[in-house]
């Protein structure tokens, strides 16, 4: 059937909008990786800067050569690892028990789960908590809460709840009890699923904010976002000692600007290194669960 | 304990074994922390510990329901939702109605992953981004604004933009991943409808209202509903990082309140109450928003 003119008028402003939001959304990221690689000369000159003609590393060499932004990518990388394996491992273990139909005080765990997605007692018992353990100012109060989060192992029962139980049974007739099958059977089975759960995990982790203003004093430990927060959002760029940054960073004549933004891109950068790959699974991961959510 | 039930402990005792670091997890940090709602009823103190602190009763809530505070701190929260409501709710609808009228497909895929992209972004960064974009000085859109001899705008230090600019961020960091759930529910759609609208010389835009969106209503509804129990809920981390001294009168929320006089004033029993409050009425209302959204033919989460 040949399209009429309205069909075609349609089909090409809504290609139009489309562009324009897909813009949209792009630009901040351009923008920031402009500014980052702009020429101090040319970014001081102009007033605003679209198509750059000369670019340098300058900012990117200044934020790397300064211990306390290393130190914190490294704090955001132990962080996004030890985290995610661990918050894997212990949520998709109890998923699993939750998720064997046989096993007698199920509906109790669950149920035990579940009210604490319902139902949260507020931040000041949370952090009494944690300082009643000693845990302040380790990295553990950020690991260690968030282990076992509800939605994410419901979500995860649900993908076992698939898992068909004659797998399970055979094993049992070859003489494998329940960690055998779990570590060596029903993990690598759901490879992809916990690839896109650790990755989910894996951001969670590295884009870490409010636990760590809480939790964290010591600004050896401050994560990437809590040093980003400071640079960012106060009026000087601060580096742990504003002082003594700001005369760095005009000793080399970097504006504030360029800083900033070279440090979002190297604080983006690894997401969307995963990107590709969270794309890929995670897409699916929510649908799973968002026929119950 | 009858010996039947100790075979079944016996029998899954590696089950149990596997959920046992989960189920001490559960316990320290979800289940702990509920005894500490005690001291909302205290004067707590930390030199004298929980068991020797004072009971006091609902002192703090009474004090919390006549401060002025918690008039602006109830309408500030209402009011954000109220906006996320009305401006941010339908975009992921419409975007996923747009995405699937189109037919390249190469295109189509493009501009998801592009909208997708700044969801995994931290609220760090998004209000970083916001800062270069609208900071008074030297932000993007007054420079812009300049170059071309109009007057820069007090962007984020004016109280009234305040509510329009935490949607905003919302809108530009999560309606291109809401879109998710409404593509896959409209992938549902049976497609002879479409053809037998065709065949009766339906436009697209006809067969959008009159297919697709009665297609995908009861995810709206659900979605919806879900949404109004958690009306009471501001995200702590957006709300925090763009506040400035200029529009706290606005940008006050229940959970910024609780951090500032709970934390930094150490001000704990008082707090804890208010913290209580506010998780007592969400509560509340995620079971009632639950009961409506079974009843309107849906899963409901529980």
């Amino acid at each position: 059937m040949k399209e009429s003119i309205g069909e075609r008028i349609f089909a090409k402003t809504n290609f139009i909008l489309l562009l324009v939001i897909g813009l949209v959304s792009l630009f901040p990221f351009y923008y920031v990786v402009i500014v980052s690689f702009a020429h101090p000369d040319e970014f001081i000159r102009s007033s605003f800067i679209l198509f750059p003609k000369k670019f340098s590393l300058a900012a990117y060499q200044y934020i790397l050569s300064t211990d306390i932004f290393v130190n914190s990518i490294g704090v955001s990388a132990y962080l996004a690892i030890v985290g995610t394996l661990l918050s894997l491992v212990v949520s998709a273990a109890y998923a699993y028990m939750i998720s064997r139909k046989r096993l007698f005080g199920r509906r109790f765990l669950t149920i035990s789960l579940l009210i604490t997605i319902l139902f949260s007692p507020g931040i000041i018992p949370n952090y009494l908590l944690i300082k009643d353990l000693g845990l302040i100012n380790s990295l553990w109060s950020i690991i260690l809460p968030g282990l076992l989060s509800g939605w994410n192992v419901l979500l995860l029962k649900t993908f076992f709840d698939s898992i068909p139980d004659s797998l399970e049974e055979s094993a049992y007739i070859d003489g494998a009890n329940d960690l055998r099958i779990f570590f060596r059977i029903i993990l690598p089975l759901s490879l992809p699923a916990m690839a896109a759960f650790g990755l989910f995990f894996a951001v969670g982790y590295w884009n870490t904010f409010f636990n760590a203003i809480l939790y964290l004093t010591d600004y050896h430990k401050y994560p990437l976002q809590v040093l980003l927060q400071g640079m960012l959002l106060q009026a000087e760029t601060s580096i742990a000692d504003p002082g003594v940054a700001a005369q760095q960073a005009s000793e080399h004549a970097i504006p504030a600007d360029t800083i900033k933004m070279a440090a979002v891109v190297i604080a983006t950068v690894p997401i969307l290194m995963v990107y590709p790959f969270l794309q890929r699974h995670f897409a699916k991961g929510v649908m799973l669960g968002s026929v119950k959510g | 304990m009858n010996a039947r039930l100790w075979m079944l402990l016996k029998r899954d005792r590696y089950l149990y074994l596997l959920g046992l670091p989960g189920i001490a997890a559960l316990l320290l940090f979800k289940y702990v922390p509920m005894w500490g709602i005690l001291i909302a009823f205290q004067d707590y103190s930390p030199f004298l510990g929980f068991m020797k602190s004072k009971w006091v009763g609902f002192e703090h809530f009474q004090f919390f329901f006549q401060n002025p505070d918690f008039f602006k701190l109830f309408r500030n929260t209402l009011a954000i939702n109220i906006m996320s409501l009305v401006f941010f709710f339908p975009v992921p609808i419409i975007l996923s109605l747009m995405l699937n009228e189109i037919r390249q497909l190469a295109f189509k895929r493009t501009i998801q992953s592009i909208v997708y992209l700044p969801h995994f972004l931290s609220w760090v960064i998004i209000s970083g981004l916001t800062f270069t974009f609208f900071a008074t000085g030297e932000g993007f859109v007054n420079k812009l604004l300049l170059t071309y001899g109009f007057t820069p705008v007090e962007w984020l230090t004016t109280p009234s933009f305040f509510w329009a600019f935490l949607t905003g961020q919302s809108i530009w960091k999560e309606a291109g991943w809401g879109t998710v759930i409404f593509l896959a529910a409209i992938t549902g759609v049976d497609t002879q409808l479409y053809e037998a609208a065709k065949i009766d010389g339906a436009t697209r835009l006809r067969q959008i209202w009159n297919i697709t969106i009665p297609s995908i209503r009861n995810v709206i509804v659900i979605l919806l509903i879900l949404k109004l129990g958690h009306i009471m809920d501001v995200g702590f981390e957006q709300v925090f990082l763009l506040q400035n001294s200029a529009v706290s009168e606005v940008a006050d929320v229940f959970d910024t309140y609780v951090y500032r006089v709970g934390i930094k004033q150490s001000q704990f029993s008082y707090t804890t109450a208010v913290g209580l409050f506010k998780s007592v009425i969400g509560f509340a209302l995620v079971i009632i928003s639950n009961k409506l959204s079974k009843k309107f033919g849906g899963d409901g989460f529980f």
